[in-house]
């Protein structure tokens, strides 16, 4: 792998650029593998990356039955945080913004993390209250968060309209200032690239259609380029979770919604933090670009299709409105959808399942970018040691048969 | 945006629906003698169809009745509406 650096860059510069290696092989799979990760997006190729830097287990392919990133991973608004209300998600979260803050070292690769800030309104008594038991569980885990009244928040955000005379009048906000965003292309492509470096092939254009087993054991991963052999199998592929589990002859507890975000036309430079709002349902940043970047909640019906209804952007347009006037003439540029997978109690699914040498990572629903790093973390010393680490043990599958729910809905503040 | 065929009302806009997700889950008749998975299955696991799907709408905005279609998860195309109890709606 050559290393990205001011001088490769100035010794590039003098050929015109015609000569930088390939970030990653395009490999023809081999018969076999020690492991194959299902899903070339960020949690998948995080999980490749970790299995080669932290167990020495290189001998492993990433199929991915598009191109690298071009799914979920490729399609968020790239908010990071690890504001959680409980203990096992602050682990989890807090432990992946851990690793995004040092990644765009490790990796060589540049993921423009910037930690601006993100902030959760609270408008009414209701919100201010939750905010407060809030704020003191996240800071009890040793994460940063705090309170803001109006006034802070005004200096922070000016465009806001703080008036109190609106309908959801702004009472105060949270505040995490190490969270923020990231360039989300550049995570799946710099753990691709420190995963190719360590010898893991990376196959894109390769759908899988089936999972064969021997004896309630993983034994080959039937595919559009052939069938696989592997020890080891991990499925990482959001929407299409339940797709992968019926190949291996089990149910998930969970459904596929669309989840839709959009752009607006470039500004100069207006918020330069990321607003979350719960009650009016919305979140926006601004990108590098000068784009509003808005997102809000999942469509509310079953689907595979990539696409909602414009009823959801309506409203969440609405929603921004009432809280940046400013904002209601700027034009949407582009919207789109993902298919996220929501689990019963809004946390993931990181775990061993009832097929032995199968493993899954799902379930994130609304959040899994802010995950990449710590899911990929996690997922692969679950692979390796055929059993979960303390941090994901708690997202095991088996928690919807003892009862030992995660119940992030709303306690997250708003979706992410 | 979904068109719905409300079988007492006609085509109408989505907004007008609440959604009810997946038909057709039958409550166990003894769920005292259940095992927890067994349990957790009816409770939580779903069949998630990637394709044609059976689910369950009301028109909270006009009739308030609750029905049956079957809609295909990947084209949002759907026909097969279906009426709880098999009482059709009268014809007009």
């Amino acid at each position: 792998m050559q290393r990205y650096s001011i001088f490769s860059l100035a010794r590039n510069a003098l050929s015109g650029h015609r000569n930088w290696p390939q970030a990653w092989r395009s490999p023809v799979p081999r018969q076999e593998y020690d492991v194959i990760i299902i899903g070339g997006g960020g949690h998948g190729l995080a999980t490749a990356y970790y299995l080669a830097a932290e167990h020495g287990v290189t001998n492993v392919a990433v199929l991915e039955k598009g191109w690298i990133g071009g799914g979920n991973t490729g399609r968020n608004t790239s908010i990071i945080r690890s504001n959680y209300l409980w203990d096992e998600s602050a682990a989890i979260y807090e432990k992946s913004l851990k690793l995004y803050e040092n990644l765009t070292s490790v990796l060589n690769f540049n993921i423009m993390l910037s930690q601006r800030g993100v902030m959760n309104l609270a408008h009414n008594e209701h919100d201010l209250k939750e905010m407060s038991r809030r704020v003191r569980a996240i800071r009890g885990n040793g994460v940063d968060s705090e309170i803001l009244t109006p006034a802070q928040i005004k200096q922070l955000v000016p465009a806001l309209n703080t008036s109190k005379s609106r309908r959801y009048p702004i009472l105060g906000a949270s505040l995490q200032r190490r969270g923020g965003i990231a360039r989300h292309d550049a995570v799946a492509w710099g753990y691709a690239r420190g995963a190719d470096a360590f010898g893991v092939d990376i196959i894109q254009n390769c759908d899988v259609i089936g999972i064969r087993r021997k004896g309630g054991k993983v034994s080959e991963v039937e595919t559009t380029s052939g069938a696989i052999k592997a020890k080891k199998v991990g499925v990482a592929v959001a929407g299409h979770a339940s797709v992968l589990a019926e190949m291996a002859g089990f149910r998930l507890p969970v459904d596929s919604h669309p989840l839709q975000a959009m752009v607006s036309e470039p500004l100069k430079p207006i918020l330069d933090c990321v607003v979350m709002s719960n009650t009016v349902h919305v979140y926006v940043s601004q990108s590098d670009k000068g784009e509003l970047v808005i997102g809000a909640g999942i469509d509310a019906f079953n689907s595979y299709a990539q696409r909602g209804s414009w009823r959801v952007i309506e409203s969440q347009m609405s929603a921004l409105v009432e809280l940046f006037p400013i904002f209601s003439r700027v034009r949407l540029m582009r919207t789109w959808g993902g298919i996220v997978d929501i689990c019963p109690d809004a946390s993931p699914i990181l775990s061993k399942t009832p097929v032995e040498g199968l493993y899954f990572n799902c379930g994130w629903g609304t959040g899994g970018f802010k995950a990449t790093p710590g899911s990929g973390w996690a997922f692969a010393h679950t692979i390796a040691k055929d059993e979960p680490h303390p941090i994901n043990s708690p997202f095991s599958l088996d928690r919807f048969i003892s009862g030992a729910l995660i119940n992030e809905h709303g306690a997250a503040a708003v979706a992410h | 945006m979904l068109l719905i065929q409300c079988p007492y009302c006609g085509p109408r806009d989505e907004s007008e629906f609440d959604y009810g997700g997946e038909a057709d889950i039958v409550r166990p008749k003894n769920p005292e003698k259940l095992s927890d998975a067994e349990w957790a299955d009816y409770v939580f696991f779903r069949t998630n169809t990637k394709g044609r799907f059976k689910e369950r709408w009301v028109h909270t905005h006009g009739c308030g009745r609750w029905f049956k279609i079957v809609r295909n998860t990947t084209t949002h195309e759907h026909g097969d509406v279906t009426v709880f109890g098999g009482v059709e709606p009268e014809a007009e």
